[in-house]
């Protein structure tokens, strides 16, 4: 069977897809595939390629996503294995988790252990929060010499706190 | 450092110790998930990562003072064999034995304490105690997790607590559960009502090594289900409330079992008896079962209660991995089976004949040895 795409080479990915009662069948080779950007299925709207054919246009087939900057966890795949990728996945798709951790633990909020560096960290964080926001006033009223002094203890205070966090 | 062969030879702590209702909790254990805050947790990161996060935390993890003299081996230098027995120990998880590079077990010199580093989570920490000994195993573990954490600030939030690779473990990140062993309930026909009323109030019932696995032997793993919410303290007081209810239920059924059905209790712990001494072939799980009712037998007064502390080590000493070990080869399942029976035969060579007058005179006529139930 040929590629529907580019009618040349052997189709090897089948794709299937009843809408509306309507089935539509789609084959592909590996390159067209790939092309298309049919490489994850569960990721992919069939409808939506069969209406970019003939018009050159509409193949983005990717929405944009909830994706944890420092790691790359995609909601996606969070909800497939259902672990998170690093701690700070927990302030990307925390938000929405609220019924699954009511259905898992009955309650949400955590009223345990509280680490000794607990304190002290919130106390560094909320002051780099606060110099941030003067760096900002600082820039805006060209107060140019205020405004790199802060940027010193920023620094200074951003990579005490880094070193902290990463061993 | 302590050697695999050396870990291997030496009894574990929680064995030698006789801790409070030993006769029916077997263990207590106590688990702590903690992670580092920025790398990505072990099972999304890359090898490369996972080794890089392992070679900072091993030497802190092995500098802590209970871990003086500690066993300590990345998983990749241990062969399939030696794995599993580290799982049969209860030392390491089943899910750590199937992983190799980039993680690794830190176990100190008593096997009270255990630490696996890249399980699920950077690092899965775990006390062990004789009995039922929950709030001095998890105050132990306690100690070590802040000794730790001084040198390690862990990833933490206020609101989700100690954050975890899967959420079910948010919160406390605490684990505790405790091993019962519960043969009354089981030939009353009584323990599946008791699994579904634990359920209920978010306690996890499980087999002997945990998630899926049989209940053999009549062993029962009790544990809490919730992680967030509840303090540590008010986790540990609901669990033991409800093990205490259980144990007042197995001393129940013993006792109405002792009552109405004597001689099937003399029957079962006889048969066990005769197997365990005299059978050249035997199945893990018919080794269990038996072994159950040997305990029982110890418990009821049939056999010497000194003995209850070399039935426990035979639980250990007949699975598959700790047989393969003890015969420096690897065996298929017949010749282990033989081999079993083996060990058992010489293991028990000295096991007196029950004496069943403590089963049959539970109501206690003058001169009956005492029933301790």
């Amino acid at each position: 069977m040929k590629c529907d795409v580019c009618d040349e080479n052997t189709a090897t990915v089948f794709l299937t897809q009843i809408v509306k009662g309507d089935m539509q069948k789609i084959n592909l080779c590996e390159h067209c595939a790939k092309e298309k950007g049919v490489t994850d299925p569960t990721g992919f709207a069939l409808a939506d390629m069969l209406l970019g054919f003939g018009h050159g246009e509409r193949v983005e087939t990717h929405p944009q996503e909830k994706t944890c900057r420092a790691c790359g966890m995609t909601q996606t795949t969070f909800r497939k294995t259902g672990r998170l990728g690093c701690a700070r996945c927990y302030s990307v798709f925390g938000e929405g988790m609220d019924g699954l951790l009511k259905a898992m633990h009955t309650k949400v909020c955590h009223t345990g252990k509280v680490p000794a560096h607990a304190g002290q960290l919130k106390a560094e964080e909320d002051l780099l929060a606060r110099l941030r926001s003067e760096l900002d006033a600082a820039v805006g009223e060209e107060h140019f010499e205020e405004a790199a002094r802060l940027k010193i203890e920023i620094n200074s205070l951003e990579k005490k706190l880094r070193s902290r966090v990463s061993v | 450092m302590m050697k695999f062969t050396t870990l291997l030879r030496r009894r574990p702590e929680w064995m030698e110790h006789d801790g409070p209702c030993r006769d029916i909790v077997l263990t207590s254990r106590i688990r702590l998930a903690r992670n580092l805050d920025g790398p990505p947790f072990p099972g999304w990161a890359k090898k490369e990562n996972r080794v890089e996060i392992m070679e900072q935390l091993r030497p802190r993890v092995e500098s802590l003072s209970v871990m003086k003299d500690c066993f300590s081996e990345d998983l990749a230098n241990l062969d399939a064999i030696k794995k599993q027995v580290l799982v049969e120990k209860h030392l390491i998880s089943r899910e750590q034995a199937a992983k190799s590079g980039g993680c690794a077990a830190v176990i100190n010199r008593d096997q009270s304490y255990s630490i696996m580093i890249n399980e699920e989570d950077h690092l899965r920490m775990q006390s062990i105690r004789s009995g039922l000994d929950l709030t001095a195993a998890h105050a132990g573990l306690d100690r070590l997790d802040t000794e730790l954490e001084d040198q390690v600030p862990f990833a933490w939030d206020r609101r989700f607590g100690y954050l975890t690779a899967c959420p079910t473990n948010l919160g406390t990140g605490m684990r505790a559960s405790a091993m019962l062993h519960l043969p009354a309930l089981v030939l009353c026909d009584q323990v599946t009502s008791i699994i579904n009323a634990a359920n209920k109030i978010g306690l996890a019932v499980r087999g002997l090594y945990g998630e899926g696995t049989e209940a053999l032997s009549n062993l029962f793993q009790v544990s809490n289900q919730r992680t967030l919410g509840d303090s540590e303290a008010e986790i540990l007081a609901r669990l033991e409330k409800v093990i205490r209810q259980i144990i007042t239920h197995e001393r129940n059924a013993r006792r109405k079992l002792l009552e109405d059905n004597p001689q099937k209790v003399c029957d079962n712990i006889g048969r066990a008896y005769a197997a365990l001494r005299f059978a050249h072939i035997m199945e893990s799980k018919e080794a269990l079962t038996h072994l159950s009712m040997l305990r029982l037998g110890t418990d009821v007064g049939v056999f010497p209660a000194a003995e209850t502390k070399l039935i426990d080590t035979l639980l250990l000493e007949i699975q598959p991995a700790h047989l393969q070990i003890a015969s420096q080869r690897k065996l298929t399942a017949e010749e282990r089976d033989i081999l079993r029976a083996e060990t058992l035969r010489r293991r028990l060579t000295h096991l007196p004949e029950p004496d069943m007058r403590a089963c049959q005179e539970s109501d206690g006529p003058a001169g009956g040895p005492d029933v301790v139930i």
